[in-house]
């Protein structure tokens, strides 16, 4: 048996709440709050409390999908990623970097959220990116 | 953002969430705080039991509107002559802080004049606030030693979000109640890392830590650090995106983590948008309204499979670490790593750290912050340096800007008002259990047993007149569609006012909303529009 409980930022509002997230055998079972938080102190909302719900739910995507014949298919890494990469290289070509824009997320993390800006702004040349904080 | 940006040099919370709680007064405006921000409106009822007065400005009476001392329930969209007709007030009883406004602002004679024009007898008419309220919310925010102001969407929400905002730091600037600890202009933010990708340049302006894209200098540093050919050119806003594609000019779309069409404003015309896309790239952890029309979907991480941090409202850039391993079989930023690399730009990032140093490296406000000094109670930026504490609170002896520049805004009505066809107001906002478009939160039981179905809220007047009963499924109508919503009769609204929540997907609120954008901010008047309300059988 290995349990663990795992200190890391609820994932919801922008309060940052610190919860621990304990972890069995690979399953996600339950949320404490973090005694230690900043800006929590040992509370959490009725969403943190629960935020282990959706977390491993059966109706998370696990594998690429492409369009075929009107639907979405499952397929590995390497097509979905070869497939992207050449549909964005070749509207790019054909109507101009400018054609292709970007909607980034107020949800993922700093590192994710450095790393999409830089590519859309150094493989596009432009800076057509923006995220919801406008919602 | 820009309206504190406008005001002072810069868009963040100015204060922190524990300093609330030794606030003297709390001014709370457009802030459903117990619901959407639960652990925050904890600092308020703390602060009102150490004695703050508590102001609440909010259409709706809320949970925090019926603890508070005042709750100022103003018409929709009326905010600016709200806030207007409070300084009129302060300044013609002398309650303003001269020695302040002289020593740290500009521009105030022509706030003077504007706000000479909203004497409390016209303010009452527009907001249909009474004389004596005005006044006493007025004396209670300039009397006190140290006031907060805090606000959410029910202010930025508006297509007169950036004059809600900068009419906000007027407030605080007239009053001098800025600058010291336990006062300020508090934005919270309604997503968990909202600041934070403001944070790291996801806006069409400005690189990592509010760099501007049109300073050569900046331009230059990024290029070089990235050795890539940068513009200089701000871009897109997201809703501009939409009428991009709507024009033909934008053919492809790479949505990271987001759910426009369930989340924009005029859901009809954003699927329009979708269907016209040659390209549509989605990446996310679950399948949403706007997987439907993508051309290829990437599967995800979740914050549980994360290694990296969140920058919370008040600037505190906190540790996210991976509980298990990810659900897709590779984290996020390897996957856009991989197709940057597929498309001719190599990155070799090893691991969120990695990226973190990178950007802390660019970024001055966070050049002092490592992983290492995160992991035990994160950091407020600016964090410049290694051995800097970061910072409680923002402009403590200067503004980022040097002078606070008074604003002088006049009021506009609501781009929509209710009509004989569309006779009431309807306004949007969040439940207790829920989180934007549901995604998360309704696949959870505990959250979805609590409200499983949306409800329109419906004062027990304007039921009674449409005979609709408590339950009833209704049909909730505006110029820009229609969505099928069970009748919840309350008093929490006023009559003519409607209460819609944005989570279901299934009837989306914003099939009504109107995208009527704020002139600078772009931000879509979410808050206000007119609808109808039918009954079915």
């Amino acid at each position: 048996m290995d349990f663990r409980s795992v200190l890391t930022t609820c994932p919801y509002c922008a309060v940052g709440c610190n919860l621990l997230l304990q972890v069995l055998d690979g399953q996600i079972i339950g949320t404490l709050p973090a005694k230690t938080g900043p800006s929590n102190q040992g509370s959490l909302c009725i969403k943190g409390w629960n935020v282990h719900e959706f977390i491993q739910h059966k109706d998370r995507l696990t594998k690429p999908l492409i369009r075929q014949g009107g639907s979405l298919k499952e397929t590995t890494w390497d097509d979905a990623l070869d497939y992207a990469a050449s549909q964005l290289t070749s509207l790019k070509d054909q109507y101009g970097p400018e054609s292709v824009v970007f909607a980034g997320s107020a949800r993922c993390t700093n590192e994710e959220t450095y790393i999409f800006q830089k590519f859309a702004r150094a493989v596009f040349g432009h800076n057509h990116i923006d995220h919801c904080a406008r919602l | 953002m820009a309206g504190l940006a406008a005001a002072f040099g810069s868009g963040a919370m100015t204060n922190s969430f524990a300093e609330l709680e030794k606030a003297n007064c709390i001014f709370a405006i457009g802030t459903n705080t117990t619901v959407a921000h639960p652990i925050a409106s904890m600092r308020l009822m703390r602060a009102k039991a150490n004695g703050a007065k508590l102001i609440v400005v909010d259409p709706r009476r809320t949970q925090i509107a019926s603890l508070a001392h005042l709750h100022i329930q103003h018409r929709l969209g009326t905010d600016v002559a709200l806030i207007n007709g409070i300084m009129h007030i302060i300044y013609k009883n002398g309650w303003h802080n001269q020695a302040f406004i002289e020593a740290r602002t500009e521009n105030f004679p022509a706030l003077m004049e504007m706000i000479d024009k909203f004497p409390p007898e016209r303010v009452s008419e527009i907001t249909g606030v009474p004389v004596a309220q005005l006044q006493q919310a007025a004396e209670w925010y300039s009397q006190a030693e140290a006031s907060a102001i805090c606000y959410v969407l029910g202010i930025t929400q508006h297509s007169t979000g950036t004059d809600n905002v900068k009419s906000l730091a007027n407030l605080a600037m007239i009053c001098g109640h800025i600058g010291r600890p336990s006062t300020g202009v508090n934005p919270i933010r309604g997503q968990n890392n909202v600041q934070g990708a403001c944070d790291m340049g996801c806006l069409p302006n400005v690189f990592p830590g509010y760099q501007y894209i049109t300073v050569p200098e900046n331009l230059e540093k990024f290029a070089k650090a990235w050795n890539a050919k940068l513009s200089p050119t701000p871009g897109l806003t997201m809703f501009e995106q939409i009428d991009a594609i709507l024009e033909g000019k934008v053919k492809g779309l790479v949505v990271f983590g987001a759910n426009p069409v369930t989340s924009y404003p005029d859901v009809n015309r954003v699927e329009k948008a979708m269907k016209a896309l040659e390209f549509l790239l989605v990446m996310d952890i679950f399948p949403t309204p706007t997987t439907e029309f993508a051309h290829v979907v990437l599967p995800a991480t979740s914050f549980a499979e994360s290694d990296g941090t969140f920058s919370s409202s008040e600037r505190r850039v906190q540790r996210v670490r991976p509980a298990i391993d990810p659900i897709p079989g590779k984290t996020n930023w390897e996957a856009i790593q991989e197709l940057s690399t597929r498309m001719g730009y190599p990155m070799n990032f090893t691991s969120g750290e990695d990226i973190f140093n990178e950007m802390a490296s660019l970024t001055p406000a966070f050049g002092g912050m490592t992983f290492e000094r995160l992991n035990e109670k994160g950091l407020c930026w600016p964090c410049p340096t290694p051995d800097h504490p970061g910072t409680q609170y923002l402009h403590k002896d200067r503004f980022a800007r040097g002078l606070g520049a008074f604003q002088s805004i006049d009021y506009r009505p609501p781009a929509e008002a209710p009509d004989a066809e569309y006779p009431l107001w309807l306004t949007t906002g969040t439940l207790f259990t829920h989180y934007l478009t549901g995604t998360m939160t309704r696949r959870c039981p505990s959250l979805h047993h609590e409200n499983p179905v949306v409800e329109v809220e419906i004062h027990p007047e304007d039921a009674h007149r449409l005979h609709i009963q408590p339950g009833e499924e209704v049909k909730a109508t505006s110029r820009r569609g229609s969505i099928m919503v069970k009748a919840l009769v309350t008093e929490r609204v006023k009559p003519g006012v409607v209460f819609i929540p944005l989570h279901f997907a299934e009837n989306a609120a914003n099939r009504l909303t109107n995208a009527a954008l704020d002139p600078i901010t772009k931000t879509p008047e979410y808050k206000v529009c007119a609808v109808s309300l039918d009954k079915v059988a």
